[in-house]
């Protein structure tokens, strides 16, 4: 998600600095987003001039210090409030008073994250979606303490990278989460209750409603382990009944069945083919 | 597969002037009757599927039940429509645990010719499509009474972050408020659970209908 973002800010002509604690990582990252220029400029969405100029705005680095010099740092670390936490308490010793930091959660609060922080009146939620280098939207929230001016900072900024913010309040999972996460589990029960195949539920949506895909497909795609874990984080917050992982889905993740990085979940996967499972 | 109509008024699956009418042919001459719009199924174990379009209401209501044992040659349907909008090219096929598979191909073929894609789901309230979506639309209804986002935003963000073609909000409410009201009532009689509780905006669009 990280190397995404970096792809949007310096594309969005901003110089970038990529930070990880793995230098095996920051080279994964670097070899994938020089592959996907490759691509837009073959595709005719970027010109090689632009790939040059925006190659050169990217750098990375492994020590910390160095983000001492940056305007803004978004953060994309593991979904974890107390890593959250110890990064942006990490970054206060490092960073000068006017750095806002933004958090790239999707489904743990901002106010609470920005309680790590000397500065929770400079730190922001930019929520982009995956994969964060083809997508526009950027949920924006502002935490309780959040000031106005940090938060006009931040969304001019995702204008400035042609992204195009939406307000929501701090609230779990904000917008795409709240709806998704209990829409998905509804899907996991209706197989679970044998309502229809998990083929024919996806063929109903998409047909009746247009879908790209199917929220079972969309499932093995996010992984159903991942689901789970997304059931975790909203259940205990909004106690509401339908964001609790279903009894199938714990059963699939048991097996081993976690969708297409598993080669099976609700469809099976052999290659790019996919079939009803 | 030559099939009959037999209709008590305008279909919500095939409204008037829909070509699929026109193919209807005499009951003596059909190997599948077709009954729309309320008509009253009269059962015809001689032909090799009789059709129900459903409303709301089960197959069961139709055909009696037996306790997981009912099923014969008569298979319900709805070709699925949000409320106003004109009919989608889905068509829900409903059957029983023991409807015979002839009967379902049969049903299949029929839509299939029509250039409709059918889903086969059992006999449950919502079926498949107003099962999944209502609670969703009642979701972003309640998410937009809470002030989690605007109108706007909130059906944006389903459309660039999801990839649909419309919101939840927008599309419940081209639908009708009304509609969608209608079905989460009778789905939350069914079910008993909070999501498919009528949301706010929808139970005041239903209670100015009564006024």
């Amino acid at each position: 998600m990280g190397a995404g973002i970096a792809i949007v800010a310096a594309r969005g002509g901003f110089n970038t600095i990529s930070y990880d604690r793995s230098q095996e990582a920051l080279e994964r990252s670097h070899n994938a987003t020089i592959a996907f220029f490759e691509k837009s400029v073959e595709r005719g969405k970027m010109t090689p001039g632009e790939r040059g100029r925006t190659v050169k705005a990217m750098r990375s680095t492994t020590d910390l210090d160095v983000l001492g010099e940056c305007d803004l740092i978004i953060e994309a670390v593991f979904e974890e409030l107390s890593v959250k936490r110890d990064l942006l308490r990490a970054l206060d010793a490092v960073c000068e008073p006017r750095t806002i930091f933004a958090s790239n959660t999707s489904t743990l609060s901002i106010t609470e994250i920005a309680a790590g922080s000397k500065r929770p009146h400079k730190v922001v939620g930019m929520h982009f979606c995956l994969p964060a280098q083809l997508m526009k939207l950027i949920e924006m929230s502002p935490g309780l303490l959040t000031s106005e001016e940090t938060f006009q900072s931040a969304w001019q900024w995702t204008l400035a990278c042609g992204q195009i913010p939406v307000k929501t309040q701090d609230k779990p999972g904000f917008i795409l989460n709240a709806l998704l996460v209990p829409f998905n589990n509804d899907a996991i029960r209706a197989v679970e209750a044998g309502v229809a195949s998990a083929a024919d539920i996806d063929k109903a949506l998409k047909t009746a409603l247009g879908y790209k895909m199917g929220p079972l497909e969309l499932i093995d795609l996010i992984g159903l382990d991942t689901q789970v874990r997304l059931s975790e984080a909203f259940y205990p917050i909004t106690l509401d009944g339908r964001a609790a992982a279903p009894p199938l889905l714990r059963r699939m993740v048991a097996a081993g069945l976690l969708g297409r990085k598993s080669g099976q979940g609700f469809f099976r996967y052999e290659g790019e083919a996919m079939f009803g499972a | 597969m030559h099939y009959a109509i037999i209709k008590a008024g305008e279909s919500p699956s095939f409204p008037d002037g829909d070509p699929f009418l026109a193919a209807g042919v005499a009951v003596s001459q059909a190997e599948a009757v077709i009954y729309l719009a309320g008509a009253k199924l009269a059962h015809n174990d001689a032909k090799s599927v009789v059709l129900v379009e459903l409303g709301n209401e089960s197959l069961g209501e139709h055909t009696g039940e037996l306790l997981g044992e009912e099923g014969s040659n008569v298979v319900g349907f709805a070709r699925y429509r949000n409320g106003l909008d004109a009919p989608s090219s889905l068509v829900e096929l409903v059957v029983q645990s023991r409807t015979p598979q002839d009967a379902v191909a049969a049903a299949r073929s029929i839509f299939e010719a029509a250039g409709l894609v059918v889903a086969i789901c059992t006999d449950q309230a919502g079926r498949i499509v107003d099962r999944l979506v209502r609670p969703k639309y009642n979701a972003a209804l309640r998410l937009l009474d809470e002030g989690l986002a605007i109108q706007k935003d909130i059906d944006l963000t389903c459309r660039l972050g999801l990839g649909y073609p419309d919101g939840p909000i927008e599309r419940a409410v081209r639908g009708g408020l009304v509609h969608h009201h209608d079905i989460t009532k009778a789905l939350f009689e069914t079910y008993g659970t909070p999501g498919y509780a009528p949301a706010r905006r929808a139970v005041v669009a239903a209670r100015r209908r009564e006024s």
